[in-house]
């Protein structure tokens, strides 16, 4: 949770640079999806950040960094991989692992605004305790109309799960995803393998690529 | 702003040389792409020139693989950070596709299956400066990273060097493509940091 003195406020789906420097003035930067919503209750920005053991700025920030350090920012950044409120249709999030980040700021921003676009998000991830957001997720289940959440556990599931552990696939993107008919805005965040095999499949359903919005990290192809 | 970030810089990445600002090397080959991987059969692909008049110069596959290719290890830098230095690639220059297209347009605006745009100076396609790819690595270059050809322009962000590339538009007047009208630069030297409007 960051205090960002000006901050102009943001779409969900933005992201920002994060720019560290040591004493000697080395520097190194990276970028984190925003996950919070704008305006914000506390006017606070919220980043979620997956720790990368080999990484050298994830660590930092997740170990190192104390209440009342501060950071270097850039942003908000991105114009593309946003939702507006005013957008009508509806929407289809799919999120892998911390791919889910960015489309929780869109769930959140609903919610802010009191819109009422039906949302649907699938999300991807390996085990029940990987889950991020997994709370407030069952609570806005709950209290968010016309929101709902479906979950795809790929190493290991919660006990009683109908289904064994599984990637994502055609099977569950075309039983609870929005069928193209409905015209939904699709958004896809996560790993890069991830993010070709759901967009591959929302295409090959009949989905309007135009419709498809895709952001990737991380991975190699 | 300049903080410094207590307690940071105890693992760091190698400093390599040839690296410019902020960038970061990677030894794999991330995608970066703002929708699904377009596939675009062989028979259905066309690549076309036009002028600020409107002529056009266009090839399709068979034509475009007998034209003059060119063997070029590059480095590229990719706005989102990663850097990958010594890529190998084959492709047709834009000095060749350009060679016979009467124009006097100082800008362009490339084209992209998929409906994708990016804007790029004429100085920057020229000079050996600039090709239609269309290996990697010595392999067919795969959809996800842009084929069947992809433009390489390695001295600006790789985001302007367009996947999927079907044409070019040659333009009096500068225009944003896609990513520059959502807040990128409208150049993209990463050797001056230009990311983002304003830099």
């Amino acid at each position: 949770m960051l205090d960002v003195p000006d901050w102009p406020g943001h779409l969900p789906g933005q992201h920002v640079d994060v720019r560290l420097t040591a004493e000697d003035g080395y520097r190194a930067q990276r970028s984190y999806s925003i996950a919070s919503a704008w305006p914000h209750p506390e006017g606070k920005v919220e980043l979620t950040v997956q720790r990368l053991d080999d990484g050298e700025v994830s660590p930092y920030l997740t170990d190192t960094v104390e209440a009342g350090d501060r950071i270097e920012l850039r942003g908000p950044v991105g114009g593309w991989f946003v939702w507006r409120d005013q957008q009508p249709a509806p929407v289809l999030l799919i999120g892998g692992g911390s791919g889910v980040v960015p489309l929780m700021a869109m769930v959140r921003a609903r919610a802010m605004a009191g819109t009422k676009q039906p949302f649907r998000l699938i999300y991807s991830v390996r085990t029940p305790e990987d889950l991020l957001y997994a709370d407030e997720l069952r609570r806005r289940v709950r209290d968010d109309a016309g929101l709902d959440v479906h979950y795809v556990y790929t190493r290991k599931t919660p006990d009683n799960w109908p289904a064994p552990p599984k990637r994502i696939d055609v099977a569950a993107l075309n039983t609870y995803g929005w069928p193209p008919d409905f015209a939904p805005d699709c958004f896809v965040c996560g790993p890069t393998t991830f993010v070709e095999t759901a967009a591959d499949i929302l295409v090959a359903l009949g989905h309007d690529p135009r419709r498809i919005r895709t952001e990737r990290f991380g991975g190699t192809s | 702003m300049g903080i410094i970030s207590r307690g940071f810089g105890g693992r760091r990445r190698e400093s390599v040389p040839g690296l410019p600002p902020g960038q970061y090397l990677t030894h794999d080959f991330p995608v970066l792409s703002a929708g699904p991987t377009p596939r675009i059969p062989l028979d259905r692909w066309r690549f076309t020139v036009t002028t600020e008049t409107g002529d056009k110069t266009s090839w399709n596959w068979t034509e475009f693989q007998a034209l003059p290719a060119e063997d070029v290890t590059v480095d590229i830098h990719c706005v989102t950070k990663w850097s990958k230095l010594g890529s190998t690639w084959r492709g047709v220059s834009l000095d060749t596709l350009l060679a016979d297209v009467e124009s006097a347009a100082d800008y362009t605006m490339v084209h992209s299956f998929g409906g994708y745009t990016t804007n790029v100076p004429m100085e920057d396609l020229l000079d050996g400066k600039a090709w239609v790819a269309y290996k990697f690595d010595g392999e067919d270059l795969e959809p996800e990273h842009g084929g069947p050809a992809r433009l390489l322009i390695p001295h600006l962000y790789f985001w302007k060097s367009a996947k999927w590339v079907n044409g070019i538009q040659l333009m009096p007047e500068d225009e944003p493509g896609f990513w520059e009208a959502a807040g990128y630069h409208m150049y993209g030297d990463p050797w001056r940091e230009q990311r983002y409007q304003g830099d």
